[in-house]
């Protein structure tokens, strides 16, 4: 046995890729629980094609999975990957430009034949000439050691290679020094219904790692330690999609009542439909509507009859959604909406990230329709996003709009699990009897100091009332076309929407609260941007930042902030929305960074911009 | 849904304090009257009763009632109810919609609450024409009708609301005339005592932008003779002197006279509102004018599982066989601590 030795690394980038058959996801997440268990802190980045499964060995069938994991807190999958596992030609041509010069590349040998290398496009094998010079290349016949390791496992052909992944994971587990006890107790999680597949994928398994440890071609294993001084608490692996689901329960439950979820499936936000499909034990009722349009209505007449109404979708339903959600403005009822935005516009970039919507969801309705917009900046802020704008939605009787986007939806990141008992009470306008009503009964729009009106609870005797999309008098709420009364209408559904500002807390400024240079971000920037702002504050540079939870309305204290740096830099994947909203509301000196590729920013390309700003 | 309670109610409690505002002669003051009298027969308390409109003069109903209403947007009122019934199952939501609300823009919404069998009473308002934005044609228009939109003659092909939902799969469907009590109060009191889905289609008269669009059949000198009652077990009968009937041969109905050719009540198609198959309610759904009367009352009337109460049955199920406790749920399947 040569004696191997072992490095101490602070953090590493792994891109495993492959065919969409090939089990990318799955390797990646179980690489990524392992990494979760040892302690790391973590950032995936999942890169889907867009075809369910485009055929074998072609780029457009190619899907990545991308994982940070490190010694220290970090908040991005990575910019530049360390290590490309490519299972074939094609993962190998896609993603070869993501890797670093000096990575180390372990590409799949058996599948560079004649026909892989046709379909990826290479003339002749990479593998044979000195094209991959720049990296460390590690050849590896998966095939050859997979069905080595499955000979007495008694399955097909077909079956045997669909393992090959298993063996891959096991080497990389052993080039890394992950626990294997957990891997082999994730895997059995998910296969123990079928034992032969469960004993295949673990024999693979083993058969990977005992390859790392006895080949000749890896003589180095890396050790990365688990992350020093995490805040005590109980932690959990997360995803965007999954947060919002449980963030939902658990405003249901806080509230006291029923969580009704309309949706129609649309990529990326499908599975927060089909999480909360499974929670009917907490009493949810999801419907999946015949479209879009009949989620967004049943929704709303959710919310009329007192539940927790919450319809889900992404950027096109969004569109579809805009009479209905000005309906809910015009009838002052509260409703969730959640949009997990993706590259537009139209059908656009589907399992692609994007920012793009952010100004559809503040303006895009008929006549003057204000609607407050909350973001979600991580996978588990995103929980705290959709339980906050559960929240405000009953407080305040209004629709609230949340972004999210496709990299906090896929995403996963460890999560401290909030205690029950801390989440934010909710406070509702719920009227349930007309016992101590004047001569005049039950008056629809009657208001608080949140210009919150009643919500009647449907089914109590004396509040009967109607409730339309046609102008109405301010209190009495019956059909009015007298100008004054539109004006002033018009005015205080303004005014509720700005209302919502006495219900934030005040911004953390991070870093010094005056400067050079403030970084604005807004939703899934934020990982990147705190990241290339904390490289430059370690380096003195007078940069700070603010990461902003609302859009709409934007926070009070966010003009003094942005008038105490020399420049705002708002980085977004979006043309300029959030700079562009801002500039309506207030002056200072404002640039923008846009790149719009349907992927997260890069850290050195927001480091540049600020770089940028601070020369200027 | 709620029990009646036991006093005499009046019509007039179901009426709300607004003006009604339709255009004098209108055929929808007759189904607003109808309505609110079956209300009062029925003997439900307003507030366990929602009204439910999307867009059109039909649509205006919800606030000439009483009870609980929502005036939503163009063709989504049966979407809109949906979401309502399934969260509040013991209320009684009527959906009020028309030809254009409920067949063209709505098209989508109106075959899939049917097909869902939604706990919801239907009550088309068919005129044949856009009322509210002032006389263009519709979905149920004849072709060649000249309106506002259709100078030269509509050349739409125009559908039928009853061979749709039988289509769609509804469980309930009748059909009645606006001015014409005797048949609707009793379709009003079927269609709420039906288990799920109830359509009705009202023939209903715009007298301002198309007068007499049922006149052929409606009008009460010739109603008897164009329109035929359908009764649950009793053989297909019309005609001023009961004098004709309907028999079917095979797939083909026929009007026959009753005593010519030897023909006796007892060869008449029997009308069976509770057939499974729905293919005779759709050879119902064809009988039209010159060739046949036009059947008024309710045309099938079938049991099928409810969509609002099997929602909330599995949720029960659900909820009586899985603990929930909140706490297990946010820490997932796997959670570690720390410190």
């Amino acid at each position: 046995m040569q004696n191997k030795a072992t490095q101490q690394l602070d953090s590493v980038v792994v891109r495993f890729a492959g065919d969409s058959g090939d089990g990318m996801q799955l390797t990646g997440g179980q690489f990524m629980m392992a990494s979760v268990i040892a302690g790391n802190d973590i950032a995936t980045f999942p890169d889907y094609p867009a075809e369910i499964r485009a055929p074998a060995g072609t780029l457009a069938g190619v899907s990545g999975f991308q994982l940070h994991f490190a010694a220290n807190e970090i908040f991005t999958p990575g910019d530049a990957v360390d290590v490309l596992v490519a299972m074939n030609p094609a993962a190998l041509a896609k993603n070869l430009g993501s890797l670093k010069e000096g990575g180390a590349l372990i590409v799949n040998e058996s599948s560079f034949s004649k026909k892989g290398l046709k379909m990826a496009g290479f003339e002749t094998s990479p593998l044979e000439n000195d094209s991959l010079d720049d990296y460390q290349l590690y050849k590896v016949d998966l095939a050859r050691l997979t069905q080595d390791a499955l000979a007495e496992h008694g399955l097909s052909a077909k079956e045997v290679a669909r393992c090959k992944n298993f063996l891959a994971l096991g080497l990389m587990c052993w080039l890394y020094e992950r626990p294997v006890d957990t891997v082999v107790e994730e895997v059995t999680a998910r296969f123990g219904s079928k034992p032969k597949y469960l004993e295949a994928n673990l024999a693979a398994f083993k058969a990977g790692y005992n390859y790392g440890e006895n080949s000749e071609q890896f003589l180095v294993r890396y050790q990365v330690p688990a992350v020093p001084d995490i805040t005590a608490g109980t932690y959990r692996n997360i995803t965007g999609n999954e947060a919002i689901a449980i963030g939902l329960v658990a405003a249901a439950q806080k509230a006291g009542r029923q969580l009704f979820y309309g949706s129609y499936p649309i990529t990326p936000a499908s599975d927060v439909l089909h999480y909360l499909s499974g929670y009917k034990h907490f009493g949810v009722r999801t419907f999946q509507a015949e479209d879009e349009i009949a989620a967004v209505c049943a929704t709303l007449g959710a919310a009329y009859a007192n539940a927790l109404a919450v319809t889900g979708t992404s950027g096109p339903g969004l569109a579809l959604k805009a009479e209905a959600v000005g309906l809910g403005v015009m009838t002052e009822l509260p409703m969730v909406i959640v949009n997990v935005q993706r590259g537009g516009p139209s059908t656009g970039l589907p399992t692609k990230t994007e920012q793009a919507d952010l100004l559809q969801s503040v303006y895009g309705r008929n006549g003057e329709s204000p609607t407050a917009v909350i973001a979600a900046r991580s996978p588990g802020d995103a929980f705290y996003a959709a339980y906050e704008a559960a929240r405000i939605a009953i407080k305040h009787m209004m629709p609230v709009i949340v972004l999210s986007d496709g990299s906090i939806a896929n995403g996963a990141e460890p999560w401290r699990v909030p205690n029950v008992d801390d989440l934010k009470a909710f406070e509702s306008t719920e009227l349930d009897t007309a016992e101590g009503l004047g001569e005049e009964g039950f008056q629809p729009y009657t208001r608080n100091e949140n210009l919150a009106r009643p919500w009647a609870k449907v089914g109590t005797r004396g509040l009967e009332h109607r409730l339309g999309g046609i102008e109405k008098w301010d209190i009495t709420g019956h059909i009015s076309y007298d100008p004054d009364n539109h004006h002033h209408m018009t005015m205080l559904r303004q005014d509720k929407v700005d209302r919502v500002t006495g219900s934030m807390a005040p911004l953390d400024v991070i870093g010094d609260k005056s400067g050079d240079v403030l970084v604005v971000s807004w939703g899934s920037t934020y990982g990147t941007c705190l990241t290339a702002v904390r490289q430059l504050q370690r380096e003195g540079k007078s940069v700070s930042m603010v990461s902003l939870r609302w859009i709409n309305p934007l926070p009070a204290d966010l003009d003094a902030i942005c008038n105490s740096f020399s420049t705002v830099l708002v980085p977004e994947i979006n043309n300029g929305q959030l700079l562009k909203l801002m500039r309506e509301q207030f002056s200072f000196n404002g640039r923008g960074y846009n790149r719009i590729a349907g992927q997260p920013l890069q850290v050195s390309a927001v480091r540049d911009a600020i770089v940028d700003c601070l020369s200027s | 849904m709620n029990a009646p309670v036991p006093r005499k109610f009046k019509a007039k409690e179901f009426a709300s304090d607004q003006d009604v505002r339709w255009c004098p002669g209108c055929g929808d003051y007759a189904i607003l009257a109808g309505v609110q009298r079956a209300l009062a027969k029925q003997g439900v308390t307003s507030e366990n009763i929602a009204f439910i409109s999307g867009i059109g003069c039909s649509s205006r109903f919800p606030y000439y009632m009483s009870t609980y209403g929502f005036h939503t947007i163009h063709g989504r009122a049966p979407a809109i109810a949906t979401g309502f019934k399934v969260v509040a199952p013991h209320m009684q939501v009527w959906v009020v919609t028309g030809d254009g609300d409920a067949l063209s823009i709505g098209g989508n919404h109106f075959i899939h609450a049917l097909r869902r069998n939604v706990d919801l009473k239907i009550l088309l308002f068919n005129n044949r024409i856009y009322g509210l934005t002032k006389g263009q044609y519709s979905p149920t228009s004849e072709i060649g009708k000249k309106t506002k939109s259709s100078p030269l003659g509509s050349i739409d092909n125009p559908f039928n609301p009853m061979s749709v939902a039988i289509g769609a799969e509804a469980t309930f469907l009748a059909r009645t005339i606006d001015v014409d009590a005797k048949v609707m109060q009793p379709v009003l009191a079927a269609a709420a005592g039906h288990g799920g889905a109830a359509f009705i289609e009202i023939l209903q008269n715009c007298n301002i932008f198309n007068d007499g669009a049922w006149e052929d059949i409606a009008a009460k000198q010739v109603r008897a003779e164009k329109t035929i009652l359908l009764q649950h077990g009793q053989p297909m009968v019309f005609g001023a002197q009961r004098d004709k009937g309907i028999r079917i041969r095979g797939v083909t109905p026929e009007v026959v006279t009753i005593g010519e050719d030897g023909i006796t009540e007892a060869d008449l198609w029997v009308h069976d509102e509770k057939d499974e198959d729905s293919t005779r309610a759709f050879l119902l759904s064809r009988m039209n004018g010159p060739a046949f009367p036009v059947p008024v009352g309710v045309l099938r009337a079938v049991e099928r599982p409810i969509y609002d109460r099997a929602v909330n049955a599995q949720v029960a199920q659900a909820e009586a066989a899985k603990p929930a406790d909140l706490q297990t749920l946010l820490n997932g399947r796997k959670s570690w601590t720390v410190g």
